[in-house]
């Protein structure tokens, strides 16, 4: 192709290979092979805690998992030299030893801590343990004692369309696999075992390049890219066998996502702050239950569920107008405040209006209990389903509800975000004044992001009401919008994927780790410190907000600058 | 585009799109602009001098909505605000620009150009009657590439909506591919045709003027307002803009330039007014403004708050004499 004339001047630095230490690669594949044999050792003499790894030859999940790292590993070490050398002029295999090694290390050391304290001491750690321990460690140190070398940029790789597709396959695949391999353990370390598998798993395969590869197919094959990501969230149900344990915890995530992800127009594309927007599930919810057949329902009026929907979305994007309208022509300080102000004031609406004060709406702090399962087309959300001789129960029902929701308001978001609409938002952000100058109508695009916004919220309110099955006013406080935006920055202002990352993470985590329930405020808290000095753009950066808040950052602009003169080729 | 090369003095005036009269501005105790009268014809480049701080930004800031006027009044002659009847509206949508270069040409449908009427009252719709300007101080969309900073001009002209943009029927895909191909068209016009996905924060400082009036010729105005255009150019980008600047003068459109080089000003603009501490000095053809003893007077005069790097006073003067 065309790309080989720039090829050409980093060819000859590929062919000089650098000077090798030469024990460093021997002393990788001695790693390998002690995780390997370690790993099909017992690691622990109780066979009851980390889901049984006391068996020889027979290695637990969290064995396996070693098991992995190792075999990716020795793929880099076959990439550095050996058969897979062609695939080494590629990736930078020797990044990603440094990581699966310090990764696999970190992870050992975590396990022999973890076999410790659930049972009594390290006394309960077996040879396999140890064995493994120090595989690890050769494959870091030979990671480590590995030359760094100059790679050809992996973006001139031209591989047939099938191997894109079979890389988003292979990825989406592993995701589903992991995503009901971790919900499954049951214990905290286990999980926690996982996360540090998934973490260094992933940071290797960035390291080494793999990913941004993978990205750049996802890209070019965008439509499968989303219709696979869906695919797997459609499937995880599949997964579960009727267990509603992980479908409660992954429908809250639905629900927390999609807020989220309506939350990320307002904030990630038009820039609002917005301290309130839980007030707007909740106005969705509360209609949905004051005019549902629950018998504490306080208005007499029962219309089908989709006109319930329109009505919820509606008033909330109406609430959205009222408290846009005065607030949106003020400064981005008065709109948080009033925005914030709007959320109190619509749980103290809540909770008064109880008869007491004014008209019976919401039976006051009690709330609404009571409301019965969705029936749609004759589709009973209550009831256990048998599709394929596999059995869903009714979170599982809900899911898919709110996946279609999901993906409804991720559709809103990506449309709005590549439009005029969308330009103008990006103007507003950039220079609102020069924005103006140019004709864009900055108060009305505020304005309509306000109140998408809102619509959106209000949506899905109208069917978590459902799925909770109450309502209540302390289900709408304030600390429920500030993890909203929790979500977003953290995953990534204005992203869709990373949104997604933060509300699962997020809402999964504490979930998991009870424990850790105590702490969580701290640890996000600390958390959000720390991104916003070191990564303010999020997990996974939106290009634009990455320079937005790297103004002077030349290179990042370079590089930015390359990736779109490439992309509109 | 057909841009033929015109001769630049060969201008086809037409009737009087802006008429600005006693307008004044006054910020707390400091008059800015005071009593400044300015008309603009159809097809016309009309300059505007001063030294620092004579008033003359804040004077196009009341020309374009962005300040009103303390006083004064400020009216426009540019596309009605609201089309009479649905069908002309469609053609003028599809009507392109070629359309205004006829419009100068052929006397006999000057008339069609339509009343004076006050300014709206905001800037945005000062954009859709048909008047557009660029910054002294650059603001570009710096994260935005050129041609996303150009397509955001386009806003005002066209109309998908929030529910169109959801559903992408073949009207919006129609609407954003006929926004696209006319932002390209205006950076093949300015001469930035390559450097289309270019990050306008990465562009130079040439390059990032002339994207600017891209972007604001992008909201098809049939008055431009350019605020120092050539500040920090060399020679040679101050001679390609002047082209640029009467290659859109042959498009039809009515041009007001604010610049301190006075070579600049005096061979590009059909008429030239020159203010000092916020009041008309002279009023003229560049031959009589350059000939003014008042104009060199009061360059020499207010020379303590000249910038340094400015062009010096009577000389530049002295030197743009045929
Ligand atoms: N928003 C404002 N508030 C207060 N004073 C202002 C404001 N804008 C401008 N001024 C003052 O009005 C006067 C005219 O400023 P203006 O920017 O219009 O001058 P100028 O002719 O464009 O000068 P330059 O050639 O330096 O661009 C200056 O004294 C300036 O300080
Ligand atoms: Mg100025």
């Amino acid at each position: 192709m065309t790309d080989v004339q720039t090829e050409t001047p980093a060819a000859p630095e590929v062919a000089v290979a650098p000077k090798a230490n030469p024990v460093a690669w021997p002393l990788g594949l001695a790693g390998v092979v002690l995780v390997i044999v370690g790993s099909f050792l017992s690691w622990s003499y109780d066979g009851t805690i980390l889901n049984d790894l006391s068996i020889d030859f027979f290695p637990g999940g969290l064995q396996i998992l070693a098991i992995v790292i190792a075999v990716l590993s020795l793929v880099l070490l076959l990439a550095a030299k050996g058969p897979l050398a062609a695939l080494g002029s590629w990736l930078d295999a020797t990044l990603g030893l440094r990581t699966f090694g310090t990764g696999l290390v970190l992870y050992m050391a975590l396990v022999l801590v973890a076999i410790s304290v659930e049972s009594e001491g390290l006394i309960n750690v077996n040879p396999g343990g140890y064995v493994t321990l120090v595989g690890a460690l050769l494959i870091a140190v030979s990671g480590w004692l590995l030359p760094l070398r100059q790679l050809r940029n992996m973006k001139a790789a031209k591989l047939p369309g099938w191997v894109d597709i079979l890389a988003i396959a292979v990825l989406m695949g592993s995701l589903l696999f992991l995503a009901a391999y971790a919900l499954g353990l049951e214990d905290a370390w286990s999980f926690i075992l996982c996360l540090v598998f998934i973490a260094t798993a992933a940071t290797g395969l960035f390291r080494t390049g793999a990913m941004s590869w993978v990205a750049q197919a996802g890209q070019r094959n965008r439509k499968v890219l989303t219709l696979a990501s869906f695919a797997v969230a459609f499937l995880f149900p599949f997964t579960q066998d009727g267990s509603d344990a992980n479908m409660s915890i992954a429908t809250s995530v639905l629900v927390f996502a999609a807020t989220a992800m309506g939350l990320n127009i307002v904030v990630g594309l038009a820039g609002l702050l917005d301290l309130g927007y839980i007030a707007f599930l909740g106005s969705g919810a509360y209609v949905a239950a004051t005019l549902s057949q629950s018998a504490f329902a306080t208005i007499g009026w029962k219309p089908p569920f989709l006109v319930v929907v329109l009505v919820g979305a509606l008033v909330a994007m109406l609430l959205g107008l009222v408290i846009g309208s005065p607030t949106l022509r003020v400064s981005g300080d008065y709109l948080a405040i009033v925005t914030l102000g709007f959320g109190e004031i619509f749980r103290f609406a809540m909770f008064n209006l109880d008869g007491n004060n004014g008209p019976n709406l919401t039976n006051g702090p009690n709330g609404i209990p009571g409301i019965p399962d969705l029936e749609l087309f004759g589709f009973n959300f209550g009831a256990v389903h048998h599709p394929f001789g596999i059995e869903l129960g009714r979170f599982s029902n809900y899911y898919f509800l709110l996946l279609i929701l999901t993906g409804g308001v991720i559709l809103v978001f990506s449309r709005l975000n590549n439009s005029r609409i969308g330009r103008g938002w990006v103007a507003i952000r950039e220079d609102e004044k020069a924005a103006e100058a140019m004709g864009v109508n900055v108060f009305g695009l505020k304005l309509l992001a306000f109140a998408v916004g809102a619509f959106l919220a209000g949506l899905a309110g109208t069917i978590k009401a459902h799925q909770d099955g109450a309502v209540s006013p302390d289900q709408y406080i304030f600390l429920e919008s500030a993890f909203l935006l929790a979500a977003i920055v953290l995953g990534g202002m204005g992203t869709i994927a990373g949104v997604l990352l933060g509300a699962t993470i997020l809402k999964l985590l504490p979930e998991k780790l009870r424990f850790f329930s105590e702490y969580r405020l701290l640890l996000f808290g600390i958390t959000l410190v720390l991104m916003m000095r070191f990564r303010p753009e999020g997990l996974v950066a939106s290009r634009r907000r990455q320079l937005e808040f790297h103004e002077d950052d030349e290179h990042l602009a370079e590089v930015v600058e390359n990736e779109l003169v490439e992309e509109a080729k | 585009m057909t841009v033929t090369d015109a001769p630049p003095a060969a201008a086809a005036v037409g009737g009087t799109v802006l008429e600005a009269s006693g307008v004044t501005m006054r910020f707390g105790g400091l008059l800015a602009v005071n009593n400044v009268n300015l008309t603009v014809r159809e097809g016309e480049i009309v300059g505007l001098i001063g030294p620092n701080g004579a008033g003359k930004t804040t004077f196009f800031n009341c020309l374009t909505g962005l300040y009103k006027p303390t006083s004064g009044q400020v009216r426009f002659a540019g596309v009605p605000r609201k089309a009479p009847k649905p069908p002309k509206r469609k053609r003028v949508k599809k009507a392109p620009s070629a359309a205004a270069v006829d419009a100068v040409t052929v006397a006999v449908q000057v008339p069609s150009l339509p009343k004076l009427s006050p300014l709206p009252p905001k800037p945005r719709a000062v954009v859709r009657a048909g008047m557009a300007r660029t910054f002294q101080n650059i603001r570009l969309f710096a994260n935005m590439t050129a041609l996303e900073n150009v397509m955001v001009g386009r806003y005002s002209r066209t109309s998908a909506g929030a529910i169109t943009s959801v559903l992408r029927g073949p009207k919006f895909r129609r609407e954003e591919a006929a926004t696209r191909a006319r932002a390209q068209e205006l950076l093949d016009f300015v001469g930035l045709g390559k450097s289309t996905e270019h990050l306008a924060r990465n562009m130079p400082y040439g390059d990032q003027r002339r994207l600017e009036i891209a972007r604001a010729l992008a909201t098809d105005p049939k008055l431009i307002l350019l605020d120092e255009p050539t500040a920090g150019m060399n020679p040679q980008e101050t001679k390609q803009a002047m082209d640029l600047i009467f290659k859109i003068r042959d498009l039809g459109l009515s041009v007001v330039v604010i610049e301190h080089d006075m070579r600049f000003i005096f061979t590009l603009c059909d008429r030239v007014l020159c203010l000092v501490r916020g009041e008309t000095l002279v009023e003229g053809t560049p031959g009589e403004v350059q000939s003014d003893p008042r104009v060199i007077e009061a360059y020499i005069g207010s020379g303590e708050d000249d910038d340094e790097d400015d062009d010096g006073p009577q000389d530049v003067v002295e030197e743009a004499k045929p």
